[in-house]
């Protein structure tokens, strides 16, 4: 029984233990039981463990230079796994032009989803450049943005919940099962449109996201046309999505005529040539397959 | 039934897309160069276009072919044997 100063607080319980067992030991079957033993031991050693407590109390987990030195080691290396997850991440996913399309504000939406169902008004397609880099969407209407196509895509996948549930076909797979098969169709389309785009060798500035963002407008057409369906009943369903669809063919061959034709066409003159025409083909198919999409992920949900 | 059929239409996963991009890359890269492109008047060495600034479809499309070719040949042994693996475990 000697009452060594130890360092840390924690190798005093064991050996507190083990005495009180040894003790105990003589009575048999104490040994195994770890609450009785303690128990035993809390009483036949007490005033052993009296000045004990106190020491262990005064030396607090903060104190102790092992765990000192652990905590340190430790907050080192999550800084350090957080650089590098930042920088690796920066590599696949370009956080910084990420940000670009996420800078709006509420004018902004605004005039875009007036914009995307009625573009008939507008005047000026044009994207305005500041020193050869586009300008934010706060500033440009017409700039591309990803808010709208992921808060629309969001709400597309609860207006589809909320449909089936008004028919009692609702169970919470479906919302994964809805959200997944419009999310396919989607990256299905963008590649289809980069694909074409290689092989007609248009030279263009439109980058991934921004065909991304393009094709994600028509989900604000799908989600009017769905929720007119809802209130209203089949015939305002395909009266809003007949009118969204035109909104929409309209919308993508202004906006796409100034980025993938060349100057003249783009103005409006008829200009020869193969390769116009093949330009021209494909910036009508592309528009022309955003009706068949927004029919194709909604016609299933009105009944 | 109507519904049951609707849904399965809808039911597109991630894994059912990746599955058909490994198919599609797959039948790409099956085109051998000798016997068959050439055969068809499709051969990299058939693409002698003109130093316009015109490549064409075909052009870009037998260019697109080689180009799979060469780069996915090795790297899709991995990725099939994975899908099979995948498969046979899971069905």
């Amino acid at each position: 029984m000697d009452y060594t100063p130890t360092q840390s607080g924690f190798r005093q319980q064991p050996n507190m233990r083990l005495r009180n067992s040894s003790v105990d030991g003589v009575e048999g079957s104490q040994l195994f039981e770890d609450m009785s033993g303690a128990a035993h031991g809390l009483q036949t050693g007490n005033q052993q463990a009296g000045p004990q407590p106190a020491g262990f109390s005064g030396q607090s987990i903060l104190s102790d230079p092992m765990s000192n030195l652990a905590m340190a080691y430790g907050s080192s290396l999550a800084s350090q796994g957080r650089e590098m997850v930042d920088k690796n991440l920066d590599r696949f996913i370009p956080i910084s032009k990420l940000k670009y399309y996420f800078a709006v504000d509420t004018m902004y939406v605004g005039k875009k989803l007036g914009l995307l169902v009625f573009p008939y008004m507008h005047e000026n397609w044009e994207v305005s450049y500041q020193q050869d880099t586009p300008v934010a969407p706060r500033f440009d209407v017409n700039a591309p943005d990803l808010y709208i196509p992921a808060m629309g895509f969001i709400t597309y996948v609860l207006v589809a919940g909320l449909a089936l549930g008004t028919q009692n076909r609702f169970s919470p797979e479906l919302l994964g099962v809805q959200a997944s098969s419009a999310l396919v169709w989607l990256i299905m389309e963008v590649l289809a449109v980069l694909l074409s785009l290689y092989l007609v060798t248009v030279n263009t500035d439109l980058t991934t996201i921004d065909l991304l963002a393009f094709s994600g407008y028509k989900y604000v057409g799908m989600i009017v046309g769905v929720v007119a369906g809802l209130l209203f009943g089949r015939p305002a369903y395909y009266l809003s999505l007949l009118w969204c669809c035109a909104a929409i063919f309209f919308f993508m061959i202004r906006t796409l005529r100034l980025k993938l034709l060349s100057e003249a066409a783009a103005e409006g003159r008829l200009v020869r040539g193969t390769r116009n025409q093949l330009r021209m083909y494909l910036t009508m198919s592309i528009a022309a397959a955003q009706p068949i999409f927004m029919y194709w992920l909604t016609y299933h949900l009105i009944r | 039934r109507r519904q049951h059929t609707c849904e399965k239409n809808m039911a597109f996963t991630l894994y059912s897309l990746i599955q058909a991009a490994i198919l599609c890359v797959n039948a790409v890269a099956v085109l051998h160069e000798e016997r068959f492109l050439s055969k068809i008047g499709w051969g990299v060495n058939q693409s002698v276009g003109g130093f316009g600034d015109e490549p064409g479809v075909k052009v870009q499309l037998m260019n697109l072919v080689r180009s799979v070719r060469t780069v996915m040949r090795v790297p899709l042994i991995a990725v099939n044997a994975v899908c099979i693996v995948l498969l046979l475990l899971f069905g």
